[in-house]
Formats: C-alpha cells, sequence, structure tokens
C-alpha cells in the first residue's frame, strides 16, 4: 500500500519559536524521500507533523487526497519508526509485530501468521519468541521496521532511524532498508543528518536549515547543482572562493566566471574533486601536505594567486605529493557554483 | 614467588581492609537486628509458668494462636485491613500519579507532586490524630454536617474499621503516587506514541503497554504498603479504638497488660511469616533495588 | 471529560489536605475544642504549649535522639558502602542483603526484639536505647543511598588521588566524601526526619525520658485539644521546612 503526500503552506510555531517555515512539498506515492539536516533544523518537528503527533499552526497535510492535517495518529495511514524503536519490552517480538493488527481486532492466528512473514522478511523469524532486550540495536531496528510495515501504511515516516547503529552496521542497513521499500512500494519518509546515508538511500534529498526547505531534488542534482550555499556545504566538501561581480562577469582571484544573476559579494564553490583541467585556471599552488586515501589522495594546497586561501584537493591516487611541491591546477568553469555570500 | 600467589596476597589484605570498613555496620546489624530477632525467635518457643520464663522448645504460644478466637481473629482482621488498604491505596493513587505524569504540564510537575506528598512528612501519631479531628463524634465532619442541618444525630466515624482504612489510605496513597509516578515519567514517551501509531486507543494503549511496563514500580509500591500497613500500631489504635483488633494492638496488649513476651514474639514470628508470604507471592515483580 | 481529571486532582487534594488543615486551622481555636465553628485566630495554645516544660524537652530529647542516630546511621553506612564498592570482599551479596534486610521488617518487631533483649540483659531504657533502634532502621536506607552513588566516576578519581600519593585515608577524607557530600547529606536529612517523626521504637524503648511523639501519644489519652493541634502544625511545619530545604539544596542540582 502507498501514496502521495502534499504539504502545503505549513508553519509551525513551538511559543515563540518558528520551527517550520512556509514548508511546501509534494512525494509521489512508493518514493524514498529523506530528509536532511542539522539537528534544531526542523525535519523531525516535519516528520511528527506528518505523523499526527504535532498539529501545525498552519498550513495542511494531504496523504492519498485526503486532508489529514487534524486526524491523529491513529487513524492515519502512517506508521512511524520511532527513533529509540519504542519496542514494546515486556511482549514478544512476535507480539511487538502483530501489535497494529491486534489493534485493529484481527485474531491471534492470523495476526501471528502475518507477524511471522513480516519478521521473515527482516531476518528474525527465527527469533519470533525473544523479547527486545535480547537483541543487538541492529536486530531491534529490524523489529521496530517489521512491527510498522505490518500494518501495512501508505506511508512510513522514519526518524532518525540508523541512528543508533555504529559505522559499519549503518552503512550495511541502509541497502536492507532501500530494499524493503522496493520490495513493499510503500511512500518512506526518512530522516536524518547524516547526507552520505541520504545519498546511498533516496530517491530524493530534501534539505532543510532553520525551518525552511532549501533545496530538494535527486542526490546527483543536490550535489551537483545546489541551489543555495547552504546545500552545497551540507551535501559533502567543497572549496569556498571569494568572488565579485562587476560589469565583467564574477570576478575571482583566478579569473573571470560568466554573469550570474546575483550582485555583490558572492561566492564560488568548487568540490576537491573538480580540480580536473579545464579552461579555470588556478595556476601554481604549493602542496601544504597530503594523505592517501586509496580510490583518492587529498591534499591541502595555497595557490599562489590566493596566497590567502587554502583549498583542498582530490588528485589520482598514482602518486602522493610531498609537501612543498608545486602543483598547476586548473578546472572546468561549469563545475564553480556562484551564490550570494551569506550575511 | 609466583604472580598468583602474590596477587593472593595483596587480595588477602585488601579483603582485611574492607572488612574493616563494613565491619561497623556489620556488628551493629549483628548485635541489634539479627541477635533480638534470634531471641525473639526463642522466646516465641518459650512459656510462662505464671510470671517465670521457661525457655525450651513448646509449639504452646502458636497452638494458642490457632485456639484463641480473640488471637486468630485478630489475624484474619489485620489481613483484611491490609489487603483492602493496598488494593484501594493502588486504585486512587495510580489515577492520580497518571494525571500528574501526563496531564499537568511540565513547569507544574514537580510542584504538583510536591503538593501531593507533602502531608507525608506530618508526625505519625498527628497524622492519625488530625483523621480523629476529622471523624470523631464530635469532629469536623459532624459539627459541619449537623450545622448545616443534614444530618439530626452525629454520625458514627471514628472508632470504626472505616476510620483505620481512611487513615492508612491516606497515607499510602501519597507513597503510591510517589512511586507510580517515578515509574510513569521514565517510561519513553514514544512507547505511547508508537501504541496510538498502531491504532490503539487511550484504553488500548494504557491496558496493553502502560500498564505492563508499570506493573513492577505498583507491585513494589503495593508490597512496600502491605508491610507497613500491618505492622503498624499507631493508626488502628487511636482510628479503630478497641472495637476490633489487628495483631500489632495484640502484641502491645500481651506486652503492656500482661508482659506475656512468649505470646507477643509468636505474634511477633507470624507476622513476619505473613510478610514473606507476600515477598514470596509478589518477588516476580518486585524491584526493591529501585526503590 | 476533559475536566474529569482535573476534578479528581482536585478531590485528590482535598482528600489528602483535609485532616492537615483541620489539624493547622484549630490549632488556632480560640475556645478548649478544636472543632467548628471556628473561633479564631487565636495564638493561646501555641503560648501553652511552648511554656509546657515536658513538651519543650520532649524536643529536645527528639533532636538529640534524631541528630546523634543519624549520625551514627550514615558513618556507619557510609563505611561499608566504601568497603563494600571498592574492596573486592567475599560474600559481599550476603553482606549487603544482611545490611539492608531491616527495611523489610516492621518497626514494631524491631522494637520488640531490642525490648526482650534489653530486659534479658537487665539493661535500663533511656534515649540511648531508642537511639540504637533508630540507627537500626536508618542504617539501611544510609548504606542504600550511599552505596548507590557510588559510581565509577568516584573510583576514577579516588584512584587518580591514590596514583598522586595520598592515602586511602586520606583519599576518603578528601575524595571520596567531598564528592558524595549531596548523597551523605541526603541520607542524613531522611534519616534525621525518620527518626525525628517514629513512634514505635521510642515507645517501646525509652522510659523516663521520652521523645515528641511519645508525649504526643500519652496526651492523646486526652481526646481532642487545640494543643495537640498547635503542637502536630509545629513538627509538620518542622519538618516540611525540612523537607523544603533538600528538595532545594540537594536534589535541584540534578537538572
Amino acid at each position: 500500500m502507498t501514496a502521495p503526500v502534499t504539504l502545503s503552506g505549513l508553519n509551525h510555531w513551538f511559543g515563540s519559536f518558528h520551527a517550520l517555515k512556509d514548508i511546501d512539498l509534494s512525494i509521489a506515492a512508493g518514493e524514498y524521500v529523506t530528509l536532511l539536516g542539522p539537528s534544531g533544523c526542523g525535519k523531525t518537528t516535519l516528520l511528527s507533523v506528518l505523523g499526527g503527533f504535532i498539529e501545525p499552526t498552519d498550513g495542511t497535510v494531504t496523504i492519498g487526497g485526503r486532508d489529514m492535517t487534524r486526524v491523529p495518529p491513529a487513524k492515519r495511514p502512517t506508521t512511524t519508526m520511532f527513533q529509540d524503536y519504542a519496542l514494546f519490552p515486556h511482549m514478544t517480538l512476535r507480539d511487538n509485530v502483530a501489535f497494529g493488527l491486534r489493534m485493529a481486532g484481527m485474531g491471534r492466528r492470523e495476526r501471528h501468521g502475518r507477524a511471522e512473514k513480516l519478521l521473515a522478511m527482516v531476518g528474525l523469524d527465527h527469533a519470533a519468541g525473544k523479547r527486545p532486550h535480547e537483541l543487538s540495536g541492529g536486530q531491534r531496528q529490524r523489529v521496530a521496521l517489521a512491527r510498522a510495515l505490518a500494518v501495512e501504511p501508505d506511508v512510513l515516516l522514519l526518524d532518525e532511524p540508523l541512528g543508533a547503529l555504529d559505522l559499519k552496521l549503518r552503512r550495511s542497513m541502509q541497502d536492507e532498508l532501500k530494499g524493503i521499500q522496493r520490495q513493499v512500494g510503500t511512500t518512506f519518509v526518512h530522516v536524518t543528518h547524516d547526507q552520505e546515508e541520504a545519498m546511498a538511500i533516496a530517491d530524493r534529498i530534501v534539505v532543510m536549515n532553520a525551518g525552511r526547505i532549501e533545496d530538494e531534488g535527486a542526490p546527483s542534482l543536490i550535489y551537483r547543482a545546489p541551489a543555495t550555499l547552504f546545500a552545497a556545504e551540507f551535501m559533502g566538501e567543497t572549496n569556498r572562493i571569494p568572488a565579485k561581480v562587476t560589469a565583467t562577469g564574477v570576478e575571482t582571484p583566478f579569473g573571470t566566471l560568466p554573469h550570474t544573476p546575483h550582485r555583490g559579494a558572492v561566492v564560488a564553490c568548487l568540490r576537491p574533486e573538480d580540480f580536473t583541467g579545464g579552461t579555470f585556471r588556478i595556476g601554481p599552488a604549493k602542496v601544504q601536505d597530503a594523505a592517501f586515501f586509496g580510490t583518492h589522495c587529498r591534499a591541502h594546497v595555497v595557490p599562489e594567486a590566493a596566497p590567502d586561501l587554502v583549498l583542498t584537493v582530490h588528485l589520482p591516487p598514482g602518486k602522493v605529493p610531498a609537501p612543498g611541491d608545486t602543483l598547476d591546477l586548473s578546472a572546468d568553469p561549469a563545475a564553480l557554483r556562484v551564490f550570494p555570500k551569506e550575511t | 614467588m609466583s604472580d598468583a600467589a602474590n596477587t593472593q596476597r595483596t587480595l588477602d589484605r585488601e579483603g582485611l581492609r574492607g572488612w574493616g570498613f563494613v565491619a561497623p555496620a556489620l556488628l551493629w546489624t549483628l548485635a541489634f537486628f539479627v541477635l533480638p530477632f534470634v531471641v525473639m525467635g526463642a522466646m516465641s518457643l518459650a512459656t510462662l509458668e505464671g510470671r517465670t520464663l521457661v525457655w525450651g522448645l513448646s509449639p504452646a504460644n502458636y497452638a494458642e494462636l490457632a485456639e484463641k478466637a480473640y488471637l486468630w481473629r485478630g489475624i484474619l482482621v489485620s489481613l483484611e485491613i491490609t489487603l483492602t488498604v493496598t488494593v484501594v491505596s493502588v486504585l486512587l493513587a495510580y489515577p492520580l500519579a497518571w494525571i500528574i505524569a501526563f496531564r499537568v504540564p511540565a513547569r507544574w510537575q514537580r510542584l504538583a507532586l510536591l503538593l501531593a506528598i507533602l502531608p507525608f512528612w506530618t508526625s505519625y501519631v498527628v497524622r492519625s490524630y488530625a483523621w480523629l479531628l476529622v471523624l470523631a463524634r464530635e469532629g469536623v465532619v459532624n459539627r459541619t454536617l449537623m450545622g448545616l442541618g443534614i444530618i439530626a444525630e452525629p454520625l458514627t466515624l471514628a472508632n470504626t474499621r472505616l476510620a483505620t482504612v481512611t487513615g492508612f489510605v491516606h497515607f499510602f496513597v501519597m507513597l503510591l503516587t510517589l512511586t507510580i509516578f517515578a515509574n510513569l515519567i521514565q517510561l519513553s514517551p514514544n512507547y505511547r506514541r508508537a501504541a496510538m501509531d498502531l491504532g490503539a486507543n487511550a484504553f488500548q494503549t494504557f491496558r496493553h503497554v502502560i500498564l505492563p511496563l508499570t506493573l513492577p514500580g505498583i507491585v513494589t509500591g503495593a508490597f512496600l504498603t502491605f508491610v507497613l500497613c500491618i505492622g503498624d500500631y499507631v493508626t488502628p489504635q487511636i482510628l479503630g479504638g478497641n472495637t476490633e483488633l489487628t495483631v500489632p494492638q495484640i502484641i502491645m496488649v500481651q506486652l503492656g497488660r500482661r508482659a506475656d513476651f512468649p505470646l507477643a514474639s509468636a505474634l511477633a514470628i507470624v507476622l513476619m511469616g505473613i510478610v514473606t508470604l507476600a515477598y514470596l507471592a509478589s518477588a516476580r515483580w518486585l524491584r526493591l533495588d529501585r526503590l | 471529560m476533559r475536566a474529569l481529571p482535573w476534578l479528581y486532582l482536585a478531590a485528590a487534594f482535598v482528600f489528602i489536605y483535609l485532616p492537615v488543615g483541620a489539624l493547622v486551622l484549630f490549632s488556632f481555636q480560640g475556645g478548649a475544642l478544636p472543632v467548628p465553628p471556628f473561633d479564631g485566630p487565636s495564638l493561646r495554645w501555641y503560648g501553652e504549649i511552648l511554656a509546657d516544660r515536658d513538651l519543650t524537652s520532649a524536643l529536645g530529647h527528639s533532636l538529640a535522639v534524631a541528630f546523634g542516630s543519624s549520625a551514627v546511621a550514615v558513618t556507619l553506612g557510609f563505611l561499608a558502602a566504601y568497603g563494600l564498592a571498592r574492596h573486592v570482599l567475599p560474600g559481599a551479596t550476603l553482606v549487603r542483603g544482611l545490611l539492608i534486610a531491616p527495611l523489610t521488617v516492621s518497626y514494631l518487631i524491631v522494637g520488640l526484639g531490642l525490648l526482650i533483649v534489653l530486659t534479658r540483659l537487665g539493661a535500663p531504657l533511656s534515649l540511648m536505647t531508642a537511639g540504637i533502634g533508630h540507627v537500626v532502621i536508618n542504617l539501611p536506607l544510609a548504606f542504600a543511598i550511599v552505596y548507590a552513588s557510588m559510581g565509577a566516576q568516584q573510583q576514577n578519581a579516588e584512584r587518580a588521588a591514590r596514583d598522586l600519593g595520598a592515602s586511602e585515608a586520606k583519599v576518603i577524607l578528601l575524595v571520596t566524601v567531598p564528592m558524595l557530600a549531596p548523597a551523605l547529606a541526603a541520607a542524613f536529612f531522611l534519616s534525621v526526619t525518620l527518626s525525628w517523626d517514629e513512634f514505635i521504637i521510642a515507645f517501646l524503648l525509652t522510659r523516663f525520658d521520652v521523645t515528641l511523639p511519645v508525649e504526643i501519644w500519652s496526651m492523646l489519652r486526652s481526646g481532642l485539644s487545640p494543643r495537640l493541634n498547635a503542637i502536630g502544625s509545629l513538627v509538620f511545619l518542622v519538618s516540611v521546612t525540612v523537607v523544603l530545604i533538600l528538595e532545594l539544596l540537594v536534589f535541584r542540582k540534578r537538572p
């Protein structure tokens, strides 16, 4: 089961704190969307509004074409996977997963059968009689997923679902989550502050900051063509090159770029892996330090044209430069993005 | 010398020091708690011939408990009162703790809880006296109702089992509100959210999630109530009067008027036995370490 | 339906405060019967009880027993907690159980046992014997509170102090005790409020000099009296003050 979601004109205040600012967002049925942003950016508040735990001050939530803004959680076609999982410690895994079905009045045999099928889907059918405290963190996460999916929601809301896991487990659970989403076809809305996780898993990323949507789109689009400086910097690493808009174009210490709609002081951004040659000449730059990372070499360099700037550069892994070496760098002008300088 | 032997030596010296720290408390407990307890046990098997105490291993006192109506009836009265008080107190305290935990706004919570348990600190004897003040024949309730013309004759409120139970319930509602509140507030709010999210209504959430999760706290509080209530002399003496005697009242009668220490000891041992049974019955859920 | 919880809360507070309210209100009664109609306010009965020699000396006895027995209980409880938390002892579980055991036994039985032993030994009953009884009931609490707060953080600080050359006595005095100050204070004041209020042990184990609850008990024989209201209100005031100080000083520190 799956359904599209539309949020329009959402605003929410906690007392005098403006937590959500003019949120408009459409999510297609069966889409995997991540809400990405630093803590306090409003992503969890937005998820709570979707799940019905917070009634927004303003705006509407439509799920599957029906207005759900004032519908309580129990009556919504959404379920939430909580950050602490909130598995009921006094129930077996089977009873945990079957809980929603039991509330819906399904008979014991039938709901246990369904619960066991879902546990099998997450690879825990052998542990159906265990209790949550006997499980590892990753296993608990799977049970929480199975419990939330058991009631066949149209939309599954995941609040930092991998936050409590260690890095390695987190990476492998990402793939599993994605696989399960493909299998069940439910719309997934997933909150995270980890941009790698967001990129690995999402069809579409919504970048949030200070209660606002900064950017949205496919991971590659946000990475390659971020809408704002915040989105550019939150999605991976970038070099900031100070610049100015003049009559001839955007002036940087390394030459002039074509016109932008912005005025006054601007910043040109260039990702470390984009120093791959091209017509934008940076010129000779002295290596401060360099380290080998397997797929690439990472170096900090000081360009002669702008000696107060330190650029981070990813080079082919072939040869690691020594501190003091001079490199000749250039880039494709299309790889540079220009944003207004933040005040 | 081997490492193992070395470690053993240090451990021994360490251990000796450790015992040095523990010894004062341990000796105190042994001398003033364990020893009296053992003596009391022996005393319960002794007999009184005239005014002289005869040590021995006689079951006479326990036989007397089973034979004499005023003795075994006392045990029944104590059990009835204690069970009533425990059940009523839990039933009254749970909603109160619930309201303070989930309905009262967070900033007023601490104040509400403090207010709910403040009279807990009234002097024990004074608290029972205060209820006497309210319930006596010439007390606040009767005077007020008669003054308002609602009743013509004073109601018999004091010197009844109802008065004893009221006094006890008053005390234990405060105690249980505190323990149950502590239990409710430490539950992750996500348990309630998850249950609601999966379609449970308020009652189902309570019945299937909150109640089972707070059961250990309830049982712990109920056990405490049971222990304190069944061993109390003051409340039934002041509020119940001498209409029916509880075990502690009978013990005090044996000590005072008759100086029958053996029979008093036997009653005390029976009281301990009942508490032990209550402990075994509730041990599955008890969390005494979390008090 | 929405008002129901608030109605329940209000009813509960009426129930909880009814006896205390009546007690305090009629302690200001002008006449000799502390029941309606109220004909005060008057401080007459407060004046009387403060002039009553028996009461004031009982008050002094209560304070002496409470502070004395609490000091002993907290000291013994602290030493035992330190020994059990910082040294590896065989049979530690048994010792812990034994130290906690008096908590599960009625005060009446603790008092009765001590009374039997003391009479057998022919020892005279006094405030001292009542104090011994109060240590028996407060030691487990003091031990449990202090033991529960002896965490790893203190242990690391103690190790650091020892590493820097402090002897065990110095470590205890300069590191352990100051770090445990809130727990020790909580244990001490809890112990004081319990002992100060305790009736049955004091009743069984004192003879000529008695504590305040025992004195109040003997006043009860004359029935309802505004003097009892006045003394009860004063005791309540003292207890509440101690509890509020405790709340503000010790428990507020935790955010």
